[in-house]
């Protein structure tokens, strides 16, 4: 059984949600993690917050916020047990995250230490 | 108290207390000296009281009885080593250090030391609980054997497994450091939960048995709270945790020793007074900022003290369980989950997550999926509660399937 990294991404990190908004999508991801959790094949998640994000350019000026002339960004990610990428595919189709139009999922698998990357 | 209840009572409450402070005086080496010293005093005691009757101070009868006994195995001991080997020997081991310290200080640190050192890593889980009974709580042999459904000569094996391996690994009856004693708290606690739920969740039909297990396991964890190095967040909401449940046990087996399902519990039989000490130690647990799987353990089982059917319990329990299992994975905690995933999000989504959890060597799977498709698809009802029956194990949950069975049909 290999693991699984499921990115969450949002297409538009500008969006502000209403606070009941936000917190009928916590209750949805909470639901979300904890089936996967039943089926004991949860790693770990990381939330990733928006105020005070910053980005490093590569002529190293910082500026804030992950957004520029991008608006994709990284909400969080949860790592998960499974047999195949379709199998850790399947957990991703769970997530709220993909209620919000043209957000995505991404389903990477974690390299091993003997993985060439 | 009668003559005749009296050394049975005082063997349960001063047995695991002179063997506690032997054990930390002679090591684990002569672990079993000690074990002896401490039935002989009691044997003493037996033949002396029933010509004489017992004495104003029992107790400290006994202590002198146990004292007197050290010293003649200490004495015996010096007087072959002074032989053997003199030039270990000085004046100050004979006289200050045959002298047994039976003062409450000694003797509540002697039986904390000897939980940790019990209680530890190197010996398995089964063999820790066995040796908890024996040396912490008085057990008998055979007390030992009916609670683990066993016979006295597999217990008598496992405990002696046990106790070799503690010597070989020389492990010392003392408190663990402070930057151990986190990691070696959690297994103290982990052993006393199973003890807990030995008692609460065995199988055996003798109820004042498992109802003494459980109380023994929350004798050991209010011990820990009444010392200042263990009195930690965790092992408050281990104790709560604890009484929540026990405040339960008169209301979940009827007459014959049957188990009564949660939903069919009379509520007057709820002792609400274990309840209040839960949630006393919910709140000592809630100092510090550690969330343990038993805070989360705790919180669910306060909300199984409300019977009230409210969206707000349920709501409760399902995120205590969406959180118990990103940190401690149990088919009972997933199939939990799935059941307040359906009260709280409704049938049709429960039954689409139970059937991923595919837990197929388990009677309480079918059980719940039965139960979820009740009222929504009858023959996947039935179909579930008969796998359920055929693989069910006691008597007791054979029933239950045949009375859901029925009011199916």
């Amino acid at each position: 059984m290999d693991e699984y990294a499921l990115i969450m991404r949002h297409e538009d990190g500008n969006k502000v949600a209403s606070p009941e908004q936000i917190q009928v999508w916590m209750k949805q991801t909470m639901d979300w993690i904890g089936g996967i959790a039943a089926q004991n094949k949860f790693v770990s998640g990381t939330g990733l917050l928006f105020p005070d994000a910053k980005v490093v350019h590569h002529n190293k000026v910082v500026t804030n916020g992950p957004f520029g002339e991008i608006k994709e960004t990284i909400g969080g990610f949860i790592v998960v047990k499974a047999e195949s990428a379709d199998e850790a595919a399947e957990f991703a189709k769970g997530c709220p995250v993909l209620q919000g139009d043209g957000n995505t999922m991404e389903v990477r698998r974690i390299a091993k230490r003997n993985d060439v990357h | 108290m009668k003559q005749q209840g009296l050394i049975p009572y005082l063997f349960r409450t001063e047995y695991r207390k002179i063997v506690a402070v032997l054990c930390k005086r002679f090591g684990f080496d002569q672990m079993e000296t000690a074990e002896d010293i401490a039935s002989d005093t009691f044997l003493t005691a037996a033949q002396t009281w029933s010509y004489n009757g017992a004495p104003p101070n029992p107790v400290a009868w006994l202590y002198n009885v146990a004292k007197n006994k050290a010293k003649t195995h200490l004495q015996r001991g010096v007087t072959f080593e002074t032989k053997v080997a003199p030039q270990v020997i000085t004046e100050a081991d004979l006289g200050f250090e045959n002298e047994l310290d039976l003062s409450p200080q000694n003797i509540n640190d002697s039986q904390l030391q000897m939980m940790f050192a019990i209680c530890h890593p190197v010996i398995p889980p089964e063999a820790q609980i066995g040796l908890s009974l024996r040396i912490l709580c008085g057990f008998g042999i055979d007390e030992i054997a009916e609670a683990f459904l066993s016979n006295k000569e597999t217990i008598n094996k496992r405990l002696f497994r046990a106790k070799e391996k503690l010597r070989q690994e020389k492990i010392k009856i003392e408190f663990p450091g402070a930057l151990e004693i986190e990691e070696r708290l959690e297994t103290v606690l982990t052993t006393i939960y199973l003890l807990f739920s030995e008692g609460y969740y065995s199988v055996s039909q003798n109820q004042t048995l498992r109802k003494d297990l459980c109380l023994e396991a929350m004798r050991l964890c209010v011990m820990l709270t009444e010392n200042e190095s263990t009195n930690q967040p965790q092992v408050n909401a281990l104790l709560s945790l604890m009484y929540f449940h026990s405040s339960r046990f008169e209301a979940r087996m009827n007459r014959n020793g049957e188990l009564v399902l949660y939903d069919e519990q009379d509520i007057r039989l709820w002792n609400n007074k274990l309840i209040g000490k839960g949630v006393y130690y919910f709140h000592e647990a809630a100092r510090g900022d550690k969330l343990s799987r038993y805070h989360l353990e705790a919180g669910i089982a306060y909300w199984n003290t409300q019977k009230a059917d409210t969206p707000e319990k349920w709501e409760n329990i399902l995120q205590l369980y969406n959180r118990l299992l990103q940190i401690a994975y149990s088919p009972v905690a997933a199939l939990n989950r799935t059941y307040a995933l359906a009260k709280a999000n409704g049938k049709e989504q429960a039954i689409i997550e139970a059937e991923k959890l595919k837990l197929v060597n388990n009677q309480f799977y079918f059980a719940l999926l039965g139960e979820l498709y009740t009222g929504i698809d009858k023959g996947k009802a039935l179909e579930n509660f008969n796998t359920a029956l055929s693989i069910a194990k006691t008597p007791a949950d054979k029933r239950a399937m045949l009375r859901k069975i029925d009011q199916l049909i």
